[in-house]
């Protein structure tokens, strides 16, 4: 594979479109599938009734939040350490999906929170740590924002994801030592021991379909991107 | 080396003198925000004895964030900066010695008031002392980490409410451990761990800080 190939904008726009399609379709494939089997098949939970569906999207939210910001911040600094255009982009293209993950994991969360635990928010450590993965996100978007110059934003923002993702397993247990100081472990978010076969196929499957729908969407966006800063020249791959 | 970070500290420290009231207003700010706590969730002593680790410190976070926009722009301005990008001295060293500068001039006041604050929140004056330890190693990982979003933002538009959002989810640790320092001595058990996970926290932010902010100072003034 000629890695360095793809490292520039121009070959790797008509690359990221294949990517998008098939991932995308691929996504509302696995997505139905995973649905299907969330809502339909997989047997009502005996201590939670039929809340704890919501786990079939929000674990997967959940996990997606987390590991994009590590994909983020793995491409920003990339883009630091070998000075590619590429790099800066898909960090920025990233950014969003993770920051919707997220946000998708706090409000499935709490629509769960209501009917089980009685109440929509508590400072529990998982959720604490999450709304500050938020605002980690809300941040490195900000930053680039703020900077009109798009390759100042991305060096910046790199040095914004590194020093957050150093920061992130800091932030967890410390939000973690904080809560179990402050309230015990009245709220516990360990869920029964064993799980269901299919729960956990339903979750497994959504949790692919999650991936691949993050790579679809990060794929579209990044083909926006280099449209939007390369559009100066005539390229006729990019004008298709 | 170590010339240039006497000369940065003494000259920072020098501006700083020539413009008490800066210092002022910030020290200030500390104030006023712990004084109105009480104003608004009321006086019951057993209440405000309950916050007053928390206010305090969260009234130390955000003084200490008010001062940081200070830290590189007028030297970014008059072209200071620029002179320490180009000379000799290593930029890391150049950066710890300015983030030195702000707690020397933004986070000892602070420890030195905070006493006066905890006096008027009925803590115990057996906790002065944890507290004004928590703060002194506390406020200087503000700093450092602070040190690295004011260089990030230096010369951006609405660059102060991007610093607050960029630095205060990094600053939840230090929060934590800090208030949860004095909260523990305030239960009657040994705060040690929390101060030794501090002194670690600042251990490890002086270690690396200083490079992330060189770094940032670099891209800033490309």
């Amino acid at each position: 594979m000629r890695w360095f190939w793809y490292a520039s904008p121009q070959t790797f726009f008509p690359l990221a479109g294949t990517i998008a399609r098939w991932c995308g379709l691929a996504a509302a494939v696995l997505a139905a599938a995973g649905l299907y089997v969330g809502f339909l098949v997989a047997p009502t939970d005996a201590q939670q009734g039929e809340a704890y569906r919501i786990i079939f999207i929000h674990v997967p939210a959940a996990w997606m939040s987390m590991f994009l910001y590590v994909v983020m911040a793995f491409w920003a600094a990339l883009g630091l350490a070998l000075n590619t255009r590429l790099s800066g982009m898909m960090a920025s293209a990233i950014a969003p999906t993770g920051a919707l993950f997220t946000f998708i994991a706090l409000w499935t969360g709490s629509l769960w929170g209501k009917p089980t635990w009685g109440t929509y928010w508590v400072w529990d450590a998982r959720l604490t740590s999450e709304l500050i993965l938020l605002f980690l996100y809300f941040g490195f978007m900000a930053l680039k924002a703020a900077i009109d110059d798009p390759r100042r934003a991305d060096r910046a923002g790199a040095v914004l994801a590194i020093v957050g993702v150093v920061n992130v397993p800091i932030i967890y247990y410390s939000v973690q030592w904080w809560n179990t100081l402050h309230q015990g472990a009245s709220v516990s978010l360990t869920k029964a021991p064993s799980m269901a076969a299919t729960m956990l196929a339903g979750m497994l499957v959504m949790a692919l379909a999650f991936w691949l729908y993050s790579i679809a969407v990060s794929m579209v966006r990044v083909r926006a991107i280099i449209k939007e800063r390369e559009s100066s020249g005539s390229d006729p791959e990019l004008a298709r | 080396m170590l010339a240039a970070v006497r000369c940065i500290v003494y000259r920072d420290l020098l501006l700083a003198m020539r413009r008490r009231s800066d210092v002022a207003t910030a020290l200030l700010f500390f104030v006023i925000v712990a004084s109105l706590f009480p104003l608004g969730i009321g006086a019951e002593p057993e209440q405000l004895r309950a916050v007053a680790p928390g206010v305090i410190w969260v009234a130390a976070l955000l003084s200490s964030l008010l001062s940081l926009r200070r830290l590189f722009e007028s030297d970014h301005a008059d072209g200071t900066l620029e002179q320490m990008l180009l000379g000799s001295a290593p930029l890391g060293v150049i950066a710890a010695a300015k983030a030195a500068a702000h707690w020397l001039v933004a986070g000892l006041p602070l420890v030195a008031i905070a006493p006066l604050i905890a006096l008027q929140y009925g803590l115990p004056s057996d906790l002065y002392g944890v507290l004004a330890l928590s703060l002194a190693l506390g406020t200087p990982v503000l700093s450092l980490i602070g040190g690295i979003g004011a260089a990030l933002t230096l010369g951006l538009r609405g660059g102060g409410v991007l610093l607050a959002l960029l630095v205060l989810p990094l600053y939840v640790p230090v929060l934590i451990l800090g208030a949860g320092a004095v909260g523990m001595a305030a239960a009657g058990l040994a705060p040690g761990a929390q101060l030794l996970l501090l002194g670690a926290a600042l251990v490890v932010a002086a270690a690396f800080a200083p490079w992330a902010i060189a770094a940032a100072l670099r891209i800033s003034s490309e």
